[in-house]
């Protein structure tokens, strides 16, 4: 921790990327891109670029895998060799394997499984570039997936990191201060059922920290869960004359 | 308490009541609150409030009528591809087959795998794969025509209220249109020119199923082409 690194908090509490410690970086969505997937959606968030696609619920193959109570959810996080500086071999790492299973997990409260016995929903998250907190921004997008394939859910679930740099609380962690920093703590967040399903943490805090820092990310992902809303309506009212809805289309996020 | 108009677009998670109302299709009752499931628009049948989804799977129920691809070939039954989680399953003694000797009889001799069928559900639960049934009135193998596949959510759009929209298309193209409630539509034309008149109109209804005044727009869409012959796209 003692090398001599760039440092992350200039004057004025700004940080490398210019933005406030509140601030979250700029968001893009576009919903339903891909023909042949029954649900999908993309995000650009600051950096980041993922692809999320949902197919299902459809048949389990192997059967065997099949619960007989409710759907099954398979969730593969990938990132792409492309995504990050030095090539990523393809093959999924153990990070990958992780996040696949905490993204999974993070959805699953949110979707009536119940519904369908003996299906499967499949969903596939693509990173095409990655800039720090590509696991909150994946879960987002691939709520948004899982609405735009027409699975029942109870809300969409929205996801934002909070951590510390430089001594300071910041909302929304980017690589540099996700690797530079002390802390990152993602978090996803439901909320209707004001839950939080999603909760991670390295680096280290104080308790106080710790409570102060949650406060920040739910916050977040309450901005974020607002602009998800709104590409999500923005797909169908930009799409013809929907009765009593102005045609909103949504670009930037954030700050 | 009402929050949201009829025909309002929600998508999953928006509060659309609260108070003494019931809980419809794609609605779910949480802590008091009414809420969507589903990305749709509202409709409300007195106190009860339903969400009409825009995207969606076909859940079988009992006497749909479906139109189903054979997949398989089993040794008293066929599964059959019926654009949905779940397959259906047709035994021989639901077929027009009077009698079926195993040892003697080939199934492939009735229905093939890739062989079309219009089917009716005779019953579904969930917990088994529904059975359907080719017995019945215009029922059995198609040995003609032009397979459609649309989303299933869209097809009372695509009936209309009371037919208006399925007997508008029938009339004005002049063809047979059988319309699964699985999402598969079958149309039989004289002309291959009015079967792709017909697709393209399904198409069409497909695409704007959730604006208003469609019947409308397709009757206008059909004139043009007829007048104009193929003009290029809309």
């Amino acid at each position: 921790m003692s090398k001599i690194r760039k440092k992350l908090i200039g004057k004025g509490d700004v940080r490398v990327d210019g933005r406030k410690p509140g601030d979250l970086r700029p968001i893009k969505i576009e919903i339903g891109l891909l023909e042949r997937a029954d649900g999908s959606a993309y995000i650009e968030f600051g950096k980041n670029k993922i692809l999320a696609a949902v197919y299902g619920p459809r048949e389990v193959y192997p059967r065997h895998l099949s619960l007989y109570n409710r759907a099954l959810i398979r969730c593969r996080y990938h990132m792409a060799p492309f995504s990050v500086e030095e090539r990523k071999s393809p093959a999924p790492s153990r990070r990958e394997t992780e996040l696949s299973k905490v993204i999974r997990d993070a959805l699953e409260p949110a979707i009536f499984c119940e519904l369908y016995p003996r299906t499967v929903i499949d969903i596939f998250i693509e990173v095409l570039q990655a800039d720090g907190g590509t696991r909150c921004a994946s879960i987002a997008v691939a709520s948004l997936a899982l609405a735009d394939a027409g699975i029942p859910m109870k809300d969409l679930v929205a996801a934002c990191a909070a951590g510390k740099v430089d001594g300071l609380l910041v909302l929304d962690l980017d690589d540099v201060e996700d690797k530079e920093g002390e802390a990152d703590l993602p978090v996803a967040y439901i909320p209707q059922m004001e839950a939080v399903t999603l909760l991670q943490m390295d680096g280290s805090l104080t308790r106080d920290e710790f409570e102060e820092a949650l406060k920040l990310a739910v916050d977040g992902c309450k901005r974020i869960y607002a602009l998800l809303k709104e590409a999500l309506r923005g797909r169908y009212l930009a799409a013809g004359n929907v009765v009593g809805e102005d045609v909103k289309k949504i670009n930037e996020g954030g700050s | 308490m009402l929050f949201v108009k009829s025909r309002q677009l929600v998508i999953p998670g928006n509060l659309l009541a609260k108070g003494d109302y019931a809980a419809g299709e794609n609605v779910y009752k949480e802590r008091g609150g009414f809420y969507a499931s589903k990305v749709g628009l509202v409709n409300f049948e007195n106190q009860v409030i339903h969400v009409i989804a825009v995207e969606g799977v076909y859940l079988p129920s009992a006497n749909d009528l479906v139109v189903g691809k054979v997949v398989s070939v089993g040794l008293s039954e066929w599964v059959v591809d019926i654009n949905s989680p779940y397959s259906g399953v047709l035994f021989v003694s639901q077929t027009s087959r009077r009698s079926f000797d195993s040892r003697k009889d080939n199934l492939m001799d009735i229905l093939d795998v890739g062989d079309v069928i219009v089917a009716n559900i005779l019953e579904f639960d969930r917990t088994r794969d529904p059975r359907i049934t080719i017995q019945g009135h215009e029922l059995g193998k198609v040995t003609s025509g032009y397979v459609v596949k649309v989303t299933p959510t869209k097809i009372p759009r695509l009936i209309g209220k009371r037919g208006s929209m399925i007997k508008l298309i029938k009339s004005s193209t002049g063809c047979q249109i059988t319309v699964g409630q699985n999402g598969f539509i079958l149309v039989r034309g004289k002309r291959v020119e009015d079967e792709a008149l017909a697709v393209e109109v399904i198409r069409m209804i497909e695409r704007d199923a959730h604006t208003s005044g469609l019947t409308n727009k397709v009757g206008e869409f059909i004139e043009k082409r007829k007048r104009g012959g193929m003009t290029d796209s809309e």
